[in-house]
């Protein structure tokens, strides 16, 4: 059914009919310049608000411009939002909003059938139709025979709306057209919109033209809705069955930033962020350097390099140093973050997970940097990695790496994604004195007795002496150091102690990692490993089956070195381990695969994808059955 | 909330705290570390070395708040010769570790100790950015012209034709000259001095009296891979008194014992000599030297002239007063912090935010 109206009826409209739905999952796709991005999160933000559960996946091209109207150049933002707990973005699209043929011919496979179609029909010219090899028009040709197909002329109906106005131009008339289709997301979904209009009015208050062409098409996108007899019903998503207590919606690169800056505070310690632009991670320098107030001083440095020497060299003047990359910009820090391994500088290296290798696609999510993080260094060089699960967890995570990273004197590694970076949740607020204890940092200031590398008997951590402090003027520095003074030393089983105990120190943290947690089953036939931003597919996955009376449980690793302690205890309450990842191949397993086979010896199965996108429900699903019957899982191409 | 968080850069102890070096006068030995010095005999290291350490006592900054850093190379050992802070650190990323503890730690009086390999080839990228930057540092380049660590490889600064280990049919690059080189990365100081002449401690203290980065280079002599490299400027006793024009601010720029000056051409925009001996009636042509005109143009001149054809000038070509870049970053973070330094409640309290009863 394609409903093409492009003009009200003159009758009275006849009031739709309010169906109340779980969950719905909406994807805006269109150009790059479509204003995808920002239509998403505004709606985004007045879902949360209205108390659903949400979880978002910005799926945009590496391209700033791509030429219009390509594939190449769409953009997507998909929401799940619910009056339910969800832990994903949904797998596939109820309602899919397309600005133009590219966005639907690149998300109309996702569809299901009987999904809604909202087709900015302007847009549907013979020209765009070829450049994505439509032959014919798809809202007209009957190929859309089984969806709910909305045709709609936006670009038409803004420029209706904006009609009169003085200092309109064509190309405002035809940016505006998200700010139409957010208005009838709008309506379609029963979302007051008051606050809309007040986040409007602050946006573009600085520019009253602006501020009135975006309220006019705003209100004549929700009004469309009201007038046309289009829409046979609307929905409404009632408030999800939430924690008490105040939220704010928040994305992981910001959570990470944020955990960075509450660190600082909670150790009393100023913090040196160097940084240089890679994406997805530049939000983190972005969302920091507004927190100068927090005692972070930020530096944008020449090079990926740069940025990690100097977070070194602002760690030996006893201020926490921090740098954060993507994968290209991690590979380039590996020297130096050696270096601080062997100076033994609390640093933390934050590195927003990209596809690779080489630039690869950079606006494209992946989890293979594990291995680069873990043995990425020349020499025996090991050191913390840690990795956030999602969005919120990034918060954490970041406060987890400054506290292990003073508390050993350590590099720590903080592993996130470009999914959970640009990804959006819910954040009930933390008591900030109660919820976040203090992290206690000590500098020595004794001289008596001090040896450079001298150990505290419990962490193995060295003293950290801030440059200043009399009398203990010391040197570290890059060639091996004497066990215990810290002088050079090429003595042959001093060596050999040193890479003992730096390895030792790393093993020590394991006393700050608490038991492992298994979701659904505690025992049984199958156990789900996964780390980082998979979380919620893989939580959502094995619940589901878990619900079904499936023996399958789901343990997520936060601490990927040094490993938990009790992983061969918890392993061996299973029948089978998969781990699944977003890396590797499926002959060649995955990373975490690999390193847990090579650490624990344990016959791991593996699940891999890298197709730039997060695990889907499904795939996950079908994969964990087919183990569970003894069949081997189908490869994520086949899904 | 701890004062320590609060975004003040941390003030230089008082020199008469307690356990301080302040009120004990210093001496040079007072600088020498336990590591053994281990250059080659006759190396021009030792006399930077020795120089440093009797500039050190007269600074009038307390030894604890010395550091120096070095990336990789014969002269990157400096730091641990040092009784100072100090750290040894990656090929060519001192400038990036020192400008990184600088800004942190604006209290601190930072060197950094580089060589012609480690600053201009692996690391040219960080001096360059240093430079421009403009953070307090005193730069002392070991240049060579040559990889002595490595065993004698040719350099970003050994000449055209210079056959080496890795250039036995001679070198086909063409060198770079540092102090050219700074002055295009706006560089607010440059100087140059011989290794083993006293010019080079009143440059080092000329430097380390300079407000933004402070680019000295050394003419220093490697005795195993390039003897003799400044053979002309530092060694042959005929030869040095043409080869040195030794810079005195506000002072004609004369050598050769005052027998000769240097003068200008407006019409060609070149240096050129002026026999004083030949022709005293031209001795107000000569030059007078500048140090700290703020347009840098003669100091781009006087970077340019290479022996045999000019003197080469020691001593200070440049030295310009430009906000630095440490006390920029932290007029912002003091700026910011007039919007309430650490409130934990309102950066986490802030946004959209909706209550769930």
């Amino acid at each position: 059914m394609v409903s093409r109206v492009d003009t009200p009826s003159d009758k009275p409209p006849k009031k739709p009919v309010v169906e109340t739905k779980k969950s719905v999952v909406i994807r805006f796709a269109g150009d790059s310049g479509d204003g995808m991005q920002l239509t998403g999160t505004e709606f985004t933000r007045a879902v949360a608000i209205a108390g659903n559960d949400i979880a978002t996946f910005p799926d945009y091209p590496a391209e700033i411009r791509a030429p219009v109207g390509t594939l190449a150049g769409v953009s997507g933002y998909q929401l799940h939002f619910s009056s339910e707990a969800i832990h994903t973005p949904g797998d596939a699209p109820d309602v899919l909003v397309v600005m133009n043929p590219a966005a639907l011919k690149r998300s109309l496979a996702e569809l299901p059938r009987g999904g809604m179609i909202i087709a900015n029909s302007g847009a549907f010219t013979d020209a765009n139709l070829q450049k994505v090899g439509y032959q014919k028009n798809p809202l007209e040709d009957g190929s859309l025979e089984g969806y709910r197909v909305f045709a709609v002329d936006m670009q038409a109906h803004c420029k209706n709306a904006l009609e009169g106005m003085a200092g309109i131009d064509f190309k405002e008339v035809s940016r505006s057209k998200n700010m139409w289709a957010l208005g009838l997301m709008y309506w379609l979904f029963n979302r007051p919109v008051d606050k809309q209009l007040e986040w409007l009015k602050d946006k573009f208050k600085k520019n009253p033209a602006i501020l009135e062409a975006n309220l006019r098409v705003f209100k004549a996108g929700h009004a469309f809705g009201d007038t046309v007899e289009l829409f046979h019903e609307t929905y409404q998503v009632d408030s999800a069955p939430m924690e008490a207590g105040t939220y704010r919606n928040v994305m992981g690169n910001q959570m990470t930033a944020l955990g960075l800056a509450t660190a600082a505070v909670k150790a009393g310690l100023p913090m040196f962020f160097g940084a240089y632009p890679i994406t997805p991670a530049s939000d983190v320098l972005h969302n920091i350097a507004k927190f100068k107030n927090y005692g972070v001083t930020t530096f944008q440095a020449e090079d990926e390099i740069a940025a990690m020497c100097s977070a070194i060299g602002a760690a030996y003047g006893g201020v926490l140093g921090v740098t954060c990359t993507s994968g290209p910009g991690f590979a380039l820090k590996l020297e130096a973050m050696g270096l601080a391994v062997m100076m033994e500088l609390p640093v933390v290296i934050i590195d927003v997970q990209r596809a690779g290798p080489s630039t690869g696609l950079p606006t494209k999510t992946e989890q293979s940097d594990l291995l680069q993080a873990l043995y990425g260094r020349n020499g025996d060089s090991p050191l913390a990695v840690i990795a956030a699960q999602s969005p919120v967890d990034c918060f954490a995570t970041a406060i987890e790496a400054v506290r292990i990273a003073t508390k050993y004197m350590t590099p720590v590694v903080v592993l996130t994604d470009g999914y959970i970076a640009n990804g959006a949740e819910p954040w009930k607020l933390p008591d900030v004195e109660k919820d976040i204890p203090p992290i206690e940092v000590k500098f020595r200031t004794d001289p008596n007795g001090y040896q450079v590398y001298g150990r505290d008997p419990q962490t193995l951590a060295r003293a950290w002496v801030r440059p200043g402090t009399p009398k203990m003027e010391h040197r570290v520095g890059g060639l091996e150091k004497d066990f215990l003074t810290g002088m050079v030393s090429y003595d042959n089983v001093n060596h050999q102690k040193m890479v003992d105990v730096r390895a030792d120190k790393v093993l020590r943290m394991r006393q700050d990692i608490s038991a492992s947690v298994v979701d659904g089953a505690q025992e049984g036939d199958l156990l789900v490993v996964g780390w980082g931003g998979t979380y919620g597919a893989l939580k959502q996955s094995v619940q589901r089956l878990a619900a079904s009376g499936k023996k399958i449980g789901h343990l997520h690793l936060r601490w990927l070195n040094p490993l938990p302690g009790d992983l061969e205890a918890v392993f061996a309450r299973f029948k089978k381990v998969i781990v699944c990842e977003l890396n590797g191949t499926s002959k060649s397993g995955g990373q975490l695969w690999r390193h847990l086979r090579a650490e624990l010896l344990v016959p791991a199965l593996h699940y891999t994808k890298v197709q730039g996108t997060p695990f889907t429900t499904a795939e996950l699903g079908a994969a964990f059955e087919a183990v569970l019957r003894g069949e081997p899982a189908p490869s994520s191409l086949k899904v | 909330m701890t004062s320590a968080n609060a975004p003040q850069p941390p003030s230089p102890p008082a020199p008469s705290s307690p356990g301080g070096n302040g009120l004990v006068k210093l001496t040079r030995k007072d600088f020498q570390s336990k590591s053994e010095v281990r250059w080659c005999p006759g190396c021009g290291d030792y006399a930077v070395l020795a120089t440093v350490q009797r500039l050190m006592p007269e600074l009038g900054v307390p030894r604890e708040n010395m550091v120096f850093v070095s990336g990789i190379g014969c002269s990157s050992r400096f730091p641990y010769y040092m009784e100072t802070y100090g750290m040894h650190t990656v090929h060519g990323r001192a400038p990036a570790l020192a400008t990184g503890l600088k800004v942190a730690r604006p209290d601190l009086d930072v060197w950094v100790i580089t060589g012609d390999g480690d600053s201009l080839a692996i690391g040219g990228n960080h001096t360059l950015h240093m430079l421009r930057r403009n953070p307090t540092l005193k730069v002392l380049l070991f240049n060579n012209r040559i990889y002595g660590l490595t065993k004698g490889q040719y350099s970003p600064s050994s000449e055209q034709g210079k056959v080496s280990k890795s250039s036995p049919m001679g070198a086909v690059d063409y060198p770079i000259n540092p102090l050219q080189f700074a002055l295009g990365c706006q560089a607010s100081f440059i100087a140059r001095a011989v290794d083993v002449d006293k010019g080079l401690y009143e440059v080092l203290q000329k430097a380390h009296a300079h407000k933004g980065t402070a680019y000295v280079e050394i003419l220093q002599n490697c005795v195993v891979f390039n003897d003799g490299a400044w053979f002309d400027i530092r060694d042959n006793k005929d030869t040095k008194p043409k080869a040195q024009l030794i810079l005195v601010d506000k002072q004609p720029m004369l050598f050769d014992g005052g027998k000769k000056g240097i003068g200008f051409d407006r019409a060609t925009m070149k240096p050129f000599v002026i026999d004083l001996a030949a022709e005293p009636g031209r001795a107000n042509e000569v030059l007078v030297h500048d140090e700290t005109d703020p347009s840098g143009s003669m100091a781009h001149v006087l970077a340019g002239m290479s022996y045999p054809e000019f003197p080469v000038p020691l001593g200070v070509l440049r030295r310009h007063t430009r906000a630095t870049y440490e006390d920029m970053v932290w007029a912002q973070n003091k700026k910011a912090a007039e919007k309430g330094v650490g409130d934990l409640q309102k950066l986490i309290y802030s946004g959209d935010l909706w209550d769930v009863k």
